[in-house]
């Protein structure tokens, strides 16, 4: 009963949002369900939230190795969601609003909320973007050589296109000698480049996606006739 | 022979700390000079720029601002060109964000283009009139497939907390399919594929993405069908800041109002560095397989 009512509801909403795709008047009906959603999603927000604590107290009093982290992550967890939701540092924005200390946005500038996100989760989200930059030059460096065949085709291929997406694309010409007629020498860097992204790179890429959405559609087909029940946790 | 034995030997064990050196430097000098860089348009770029200049004056175009500060380095500067262009053109701007991250990168764009460079003069940009901040829809991918239907369902107020329905600029408006172009600078999940998905593609709406370059890979197959137009990485934003510069010199030709120019003298610097070390392992790799086999 605990499986078998959840697979009716997953069922019954899954072929309306089919169905109402195809229908106008069955619009209302998946409006519905799309409201029922953003209700459910809300609901496991904060399960989540709850799980996330559990999980990390519990890391915590066991003192499994690296506890330090999960000390941490709920400490910011915790800070950001007081500042976030008691508005710590906002203002009323609006004479009218004067005696209502917490009319403002959570998000006004200059608040607690918006200092956390400027300050903190701005920077250090951008200073590990950053570090791609330091790993992959290391790595460019290391491990990108030609050692077999294979390895000489990828090469050549990430050569033309590292090349391909910069400035240089136009005066890789000036390396070469001058032509018979006197004209401009012409290596088309930006050409192959294209010619890999268009041809190669997307002809492969459209494969990849066909087979996933197949994949996807044999998949939701399952799920809606109660087939594959995996998604409700379990050995099922 | 014995020098270049050595140079060999001290290349082989290279720290690798020399290399982040040698990175930061390429990128901190460009920086710290000031040196930028003009891009000539790919035709994804010059598509969307081209369909921009061709919609008449007042089209409904929603501007989805769906990254966090994670990429806001790569898109960014190509959500204020689009922004630029837009109001250059005098269309109604609706902003929204699919990313509860994203807000205020969102108001952030609103406030460098909209409010600071057309806030003011003959005919500025009124809140209400000429733009709207929607702000954060939740539910991802559903939020998108809500705005289809009905956006008051998804947003009925707007950031500010005023009602849809009291502002001009909503005047018949219902859903996205009331819109002339959406454009999604996006950075992942929910981004420019699912409105592909749930959104152009289903309801036949023009839509134009802005990507990470290393997502353009997963979004070319929808240009140019499903896309109208594709801007990818900070070499995209700076293709369309170049247009721009081109198109409307006064003021845009100017250094300090393109951050995507500026930053493809970092990125030159930074992809000259990768082509040469590549050249040099790979340099390193042939001469160990030399001595070795010379050795042998």
């Amino acid at each position: 009963m605990s499986k078998t009512v959840p697979v009716i509801i997953a069922s019954l909403v899954g072929f309306l949002m089919i169905f109402a795709f195809f229908s106008p008047q069955l619009l209302w009906l998946r409006q519905t369900a799309e409201d029922w959603f953003a209700i459910i999603t809300t609901i496991a927000m904060v399960y989540g939230g709850l799980t996330l604590c559990f999980h990390h107290l519990k890391k915590i009093s066991d003192s499994e190795a690296g506890w330090g982290f999960s000390a941490v992550t709920l400490l910011a967890f915790g800070v950001t969601v007081i500042v976030g939701m008691l508005k710590i540092g906002v203002v009323p924005e609006t004479a009218r609003n004067l005696n209502h200390p917490w009319s403002g946005p959570f998000l006004q500038e200059g608040g607690g909320f918006w200092w956390i996100y400027q300050y903190l989760f701005t920077p250090v989200v951008s200073t590990m973007f950053a570090l791609l930059a330091f790993y992959v030059a290391s790595a460019a460096f290391r491990a990108f050589r030609a050692k077999n065949v294979e390895a000489i085709l990828l090469l050549v291929t990430a050569l033309i296109v590292l090349l391909g997406q910069t400035k240089d694309r136009e005066i890789t010409s000036l390396f070469l000698p001058a032509m018979t007629d006197g004209s401009t020498p012409y290596l088309p860097i930006a050409d192959l480049t294209e010619f890999i992204r268009k041809t190669i790179v997307t002809s492969g890429q459209r494969a990849i996606m066909i087979g996933v959405a197949l994949g996807v559609v044999a998949t939701s087909l399952r799920i809606l006739l109660g087939l594959d029940r995996s998604y409700l946790g379990g050995d099922e | 022979m014995s020098s270049s034995v050595t140079l060999l030997d001290r290349l082989n064990v290279l720290d690798r700390r020399w290399i982040f050196l040698a990175m930061a430097l390429a990128v901190a000098a460009p920086i710290l000079l000031g040196i930028g860089s003009d891009e000539s348009p790919s035709p994804p770029t010059k598509r969307l720029f081209d369909r921009l200049e061709e919609l008449p004056e007042g089209s409904r175009i929603l501007m989805a601002i769906d990254f966090d500060p994670n990429s806001a380095a790569e898109l960014s500067p190509m959500a204020l060109a689009f922004t630029r262009h837009c109001c250059l053109r005098r269309h109604k701007i609706y902003f929204v964000t699919t990313w509860g991250t994203g807000v205020p990168l969102l108001d952030a764009t609103i406030k460098t283009v909209v409010q600071s460079e057309f806030g003011r003069g003959d005919r500025p940009y009124q809140y209400g009139i000429d733009y709207v901040n929607l702000g954060f829809v939740a539910g991802d991918a559903v939020a998108i497939s809500q705005l289809t239907s009905d956006i008051r369902k998804a947003r009925s107020q707007d950031m500010q907390g005023t009602s849809l329905d009291s502002l001009p600029v909503m005047n018949d408006v219902v859903s996205l399919q009331d819109m002339q172009l959406l454009i999604t600078p996006s950075a992942g999940f929910p981004g420019a594929k699912e409105w592909v998905q749930y959104a152009g593609t289903p309801y036949k709406i023009p839509l134009a993405a802005g990507c990470t370059g290393v997502q353009s890979t997963q979004l070319f197959p929808y240009y140019p069908d499903q896309l109208v137009g594709l801007v990818t990485g900070i070499r995209g934003a700076n293709e369309y800041e170049s247009m721009l510069a081109s198109k409307y010199p006064v003021p845009y030709a100017e250094m300090s109002k393109r951050p995507a120019s500026l930053r493809g003298g970092p990125q030159r610097w930074a992809h000259r560095l990768m082509i040469s070390l590549i050249v040099l392992g790979n340099a390193i790799h042939f001469a160990n397989r030399y001595r070795r086999s010379s050795h042998s």
